[in-house]
């Protein structure tokens, strides 16, 4: 009772008050609240819809919008669509358009595309398995193929852990964004090759491009960065960086220095990837890459990423290292959690692919010999300079001179190559895409050497590249 | 069907009177655009729930602070893999808190996942025997398999994945022949007769004028999409986007904008601001418009409204890019996807992109279309330039799955196959929404997402399946929402009424013991009492 009189009391000061408040306060109180009621009612406008046209401009401008066409037209002279069709396996000799040919243009360096052995070792697993594995790997798709391939993978090539991909381009093109993220840094070489590229792209870090094999370059761009991260320490403390390079260049046919590139990362504290396609089953006493081949501890390097697709001919990519880095990928490689794992049929048969080249390692010798001795034979054509280490299996044939425009020269070499085809060596062009490249490399042949070429074979490709090179180029 | 009952169903995206339809509203769906009903739900579940679900998620967190700063402080024993001694003072290459999660949630249940079998992923399958000595940390194999586990995980939705030697009888040979390589690229020497083969048989299939196949389907996405799009397009991409698709839109360099998932207006609204203000700031107009979409979502089981967006792609003139990796050979009379159960043709959609490895039971993607397309892919795509092809004895089982679902050789094996599935979808379905759990989805979609919510009871629900020799598959956080967390099942042509009646079985037994049964709009757990035979008797 007492509170509600109280209650009366207040009441009765605040009309008091109200009545004895003078008129300008009143008035400003007032405007205030109508102003606060509009406010409170009107409708929040965007930015983007304050646009002036009415209805009948928007549908006026939404008649008139033509879009481009979904794709431009494709002459029908383009050389990708007049592509070689190969009738059977591409083995050794190989039926190209109806022809039958030498094989000089399959990655298949250790001769294991038509190996019984492989062939029987991928029956056996299709019985057992059947074709595809249905799901992803953390979805009932890891097959027991796949953790044993994955463990005789690194333990051949002498690293804790190994990780399988379905696809070889997938491979680095997965393993470089699962690290580098926006605001990292990447060091790579001008030559690297398209999936590095794709990659590098993913990642959204910062590129940074060396001149191809120039340590002197690749050391100024460090030194800059260090210059960089004093001016902003505590940036640089998060700043994660990388070095990215191929064991043996698909585009140029050399080898990387790798004794120079890890003192480099020593004094400027980089992360080396390193991306073995073309070296794996290739370089070193045993066929285990660059690292054999310059006899550096593989712990040095922190990534290896390589596919099987080239010297264990059979489908997909593997990445090795230590534990620490590759087990990330397992939750964030994309190309590992996102799609269907490899088909049983094909681990297998990569498994007994790596069987053959751990128990004949003199394969690898052989194989050397067979670079060394085409590149000889391959000197001295006119027209033509070969591209490439002596013992690099796969080369490049480029023209001299450049006769003015890309078309022209490519149009040239084809002339060269269908005169090898007509006569029994089956030889291709190396393909690019032009506008998406960054550093297109210019027109060329690939050469591409394999065990199961004999010497005569050998020999012979020689000897026809240099008359088709008389006959065309002069 | 379901007329005479009275239940109510939250159907997502009704289209409003601002699209493009024609003719009076009918039904629950839209219009005169569809020629069947088209039903989804995707029911919200008890706010108690969310709640429970946060807090467990909270929970989670305060103790996996704890084991951290016990960690850190060496109170207890660190297992994970450390750094090199040579390389500690290099800048680190994990954040701390970016694996937070993956160290003191995932790590938990972890033994869910990546169960690695040793048989052919069919209807029942073998699951190696797997334990771990350290609360999963590391995994050890006791040698035993765990035999006959039934398989609700694979994508297996026409049964092709399959030994029976009949059947491999044509892929044994091929693989003889061919070997499994092929090193080289398809506009290098990697072009086989298989390729071109198999390239015909899918144009044949879909009923379009060319095809082309790609050894990946993740990487069909990513490597396409770039080529056909570039800098000034816009592409406008579902919420729920598989991340090939995602990743094939950002390396393309286009602009990219979202639109709610399957939501007709959010992408109508989308679409009127492309075209009339065009690019930003410029105002420049945009090159072209594409739509990518899915043929069935695999984490909602949802399917796309193809009817209303291909008319709104013919008004506003934009492009559509359909990815059937989960809808190809799984629904449509005759199995030919989302085009064929709508009753459209393959000519309303641009771009028909799909994967082998669901339906066919092989591995590798197409994109098929216009001839022109085509060509311009052959030339232009980065997998014809830079990857290798596909393995030929890969190709001749897609090959002679796809014969089989034709009927082309000489069986209606196919046909039979594409009905078994759909009723085994059907009766799966109907069986779990009256048992009164939460599902998403379509009703004809073999994808069945089952709503667990709780963090808890993903692990619980798995473990205790397999106990009961049931194999499933759960998600949780990040691949979908955090409170979303979902048991799914993909059922399969392959499945006989046994096996999904003991699946179904467990599930109602599970169901009760972890409180799954969330739904407000089910019947109690005995629908036989219920049949509506015996409710016309009442009077």
């Amino acid at each position: 009772m007492a509170a509600g009189v109280g209650q009366q009391w207040v009441l009765v000061e605040m009309v008091q008050a109200f009545y004895e408040a003078p008129a300008y306060h009143l008035i400003l109180e007032g405007i205030l609240i109508l102003w606060i009621i509009r406010l409170l009612f009107s409708k929040t406008y965007k930015l983007q819809e304050r646009s002036d046209l009415t209805l009948k401009e928007k549908e006026e401008l939404i008649e008139e919008w033509q879009p481009e066409p979904l794709v431009p037209p494709v002459p029908k002279d383009h050389p990708a669509l007049n592509y070689n069709i190969v009738s059977g396996p591409p083995t050794h000799i190989i039926t190209v358009n109806g022809k039958e040919c030498i094989n000089f243009a399959s990655f298949n360096f250790l001769g294991l595309l038509n190996n019984e052995n492989v062939k029987s070792a991928a029956q056996a697993s299709l019985k057992k398995y059947g074709v595809g594995t249905c799901g992803p790997r953390g979805f009932y798709g890891t097959f027991d193929v796949h953790l044993e391939l994955e463990e005789r993978l690194a333990k051949f090539m002498r690293t804790e852990e190994a990780i399988i991909y379905s696809y070889g381009f997938a491979t680095i093109a997965s393993a470089i964004p699962a690290y580098s993220k926006r605001g990292d840094i990447v060091f790579v070489d001008e030559a690297a090759c398209f999936a590095i590229q794709k990659g590098l792209q993913a990642s959204r870090s910062n590129i940074k491009l060396f001149k191809h094999n120039d340590m002197a370059d690749l050391e100024r761009l460090l030194k800059e960065q260090e210059t960089e991260d004093q001016k902003n320490p505590r940036k640089a403390r998060v700043t994660r960086r990388f070095i990215v390079v191929e064991g043996l260049y698909m585009n140029t046919g050399d080898i990387c220095p790798l004794p120079e590139l890890i003192k480099l990362k020593y004094k400027y504290k980089v992360r080396i990837f390193l991306e073995e396609s073309l070296s794996f089953g290739v370089l070193g006493e045993h066929g285990r890459g660059i690292t054999e081949h310059f006899g550096i501890n593989i712990d040095d390097i922190d990534l290896i990423s390589a596919n099987m697709e080239n010297s264990l001919a059979s489908i997909g990519g593997f990445c090795c290292g230590r534990s620490f880095i590759i087990d990330h990928q397992r939750l964030s490689g994309q190309g590992y959690c996102f799609s269907a794992s490899l088909p049983p049929l094909l681990a297998a048969a990569a498994i007994e692919a790596l069987n053959i080249m751990e128990d004949n390692p003199d394969i690898f010798q052989t194989l050397r010999a067979k670079c060394e001795r085409i590149h000889k034979a391959l000197q001295g054509i006119s027209g033509l300079k070969v591209v490439g280490e002596s013992f690099s299996p796969a080369l490049h044939l480029q023209l001299e001179e450049s006769c003015g425009s890309r078309e022209n020269d490519v149009k040239l070499l084809k002339r060269v190559v269908d005169y090898c085809m007509n006569s029994g060596i089956a030889l291709t062009q190396a393909r690019y895409l032009e506008k998406e490249e960054k550093c297109l490399p210019p027109p060329s042949i690939r050469v591409v050497v394999t065990v199961e070429q004999t010497e005569q074979e050998l020999d012979k490709a020689a000897s026809l590249l240099k008359e088709a090179a008389q006959s065309v180029l002069n | 069907m379901r007329t005479g009952e009275e239940r109510k169903w939250e159907i997502l995206g009704v289209v409003s009177s601002n699209c493009s339809v024609k003719g009076p509203k009918n039904g629950i769906s839209n219009g005169t655009l569809y020629k069947k009903t088209f039903i989804e739900h995707f029911e919200q579940a008890p706010m108690y729930v969310a709640v429970f679900t946060f807090v467990g998620f909270a929970v989670g967190t305060i103790f996996g602070y704890l084991r951290d700063f016990m960690r850190a402080w060496g109170l207890e024993k660190r297992n994970i893999a450390a750094e090199r001694e040579q390389q500690k003072d290099f800048v680190p290459l994990y954040q701390d808190f970016e694996n937070f999660y993956t160290r003191n949630l995932y790590l938990r249940i972890r033994d869910n996942w990546n169960r690695p079998i040793c048989s052919v992923p069919g209807p029942q399958f073998d699951l190696m025997e797997r334990v771990t000595d350290d609360y999963n940390w590391t995994f050890r194999f006791t040698g035993r398999t765990i035999r006959n586990v039934i398989n609700m995980g694979s994508y297996n939705y026409l049964g092709f994945a399959e030994t029976d030697v009949n059947a491999l009888k044509t892929v044994t040979i091929e693989l003889k022949k061919y070997g499994t390589g092929v090193c080289s690229t398809r506009q290098e020497m990697g072009t086989l007769d298989k390729h071109v083969e198999l390239e015909k048989l899918v144009a044949k299939f879909l009923g379009v004028e060319d095809a082309m196949v790609f050894g990946m389907g993740f990487a069909t996405n990513s490597m396409n999409i770039p080529a056909l799009v570039g800098k000034g397009c816009l592409i406008l991409s579902d919420e729920l986007n598989h991340t090939s698709l995602v990743l094939g839109a950002r390396l393309s360099g286009a602009t990219i904008r979202i639109f709610k998932h399957n939501n007709m207006q959010s992408l109508e609204k989308l679409l009127r601001d492309a075209i009339i203000h065009g690019q930003p700031r410029t105002h420049r107009a945009w090159r072209k418009i594409i739509i990518l979409v899915e043929g069935i979502y695999s984490m909602e089981g949802s399917i796309v409204r193809l009817p209303e967006i291909v008319s709104l792609k013919n008004k506003y003139k934009a492009y559509l890019y359909l990815d059937e990796a989960h809808s190809i050979g799984a629904v449509g009379a005759t199995g030919r996807g989302v085009v064929e159960y709508f009753g459209m043709s393959p000519d309303d959609v641009d771009v028909l992109m799909g994967t082998f490895t669901k339906s066919f039971g092989a591995a590798g993607g197409y994109i098929a279309g216009k001839k022109g397309l085509v060509d311009f892919l052959r030339t232009h795509s980065h997998s014809a330039v830079y990857a290798t092809s596909m393995c030929p004895a890969v190709a001749e089982q897609i090959i002679r799955a796809m014969k089989c679902l034709m009927g082309l050789d000489g069986t209606t094996q196919g046909l039979q196959r594409v009905r078994q599935l759909e009723k085994n979808t059907r009766y799966f379905r109907r069986k779990l929404h009256e048992m009164g759990f939460i599902i998403y989805g379509n009703d004809d979609s073999p994808v069945v997402p089952l709503l667990l919510y709780m963090p808890g009871k993903i692990g619980a629900f798995a473990r205790r399946m397999l106990e009961k020799n049931i194999g499933v598959v759960v998600v949780g956080f990040p691949a979908t929402p955090i409170t979303e967390s979902r048991a799914r099942f993909c059922v399969s042509a392959a499945h006989t009424r046994e096996m999904l009646d003991t699946v179904l079985n467990a599930l109602d037994e599970l169901g009760d013991f972890l409180h799954l049964k969330y739904s407000r709009y089910s019947k109690s757990s005995h629908p036989e009492l219920y049949e509506e035979s015996r409710l016309e008797l009442e009077d």
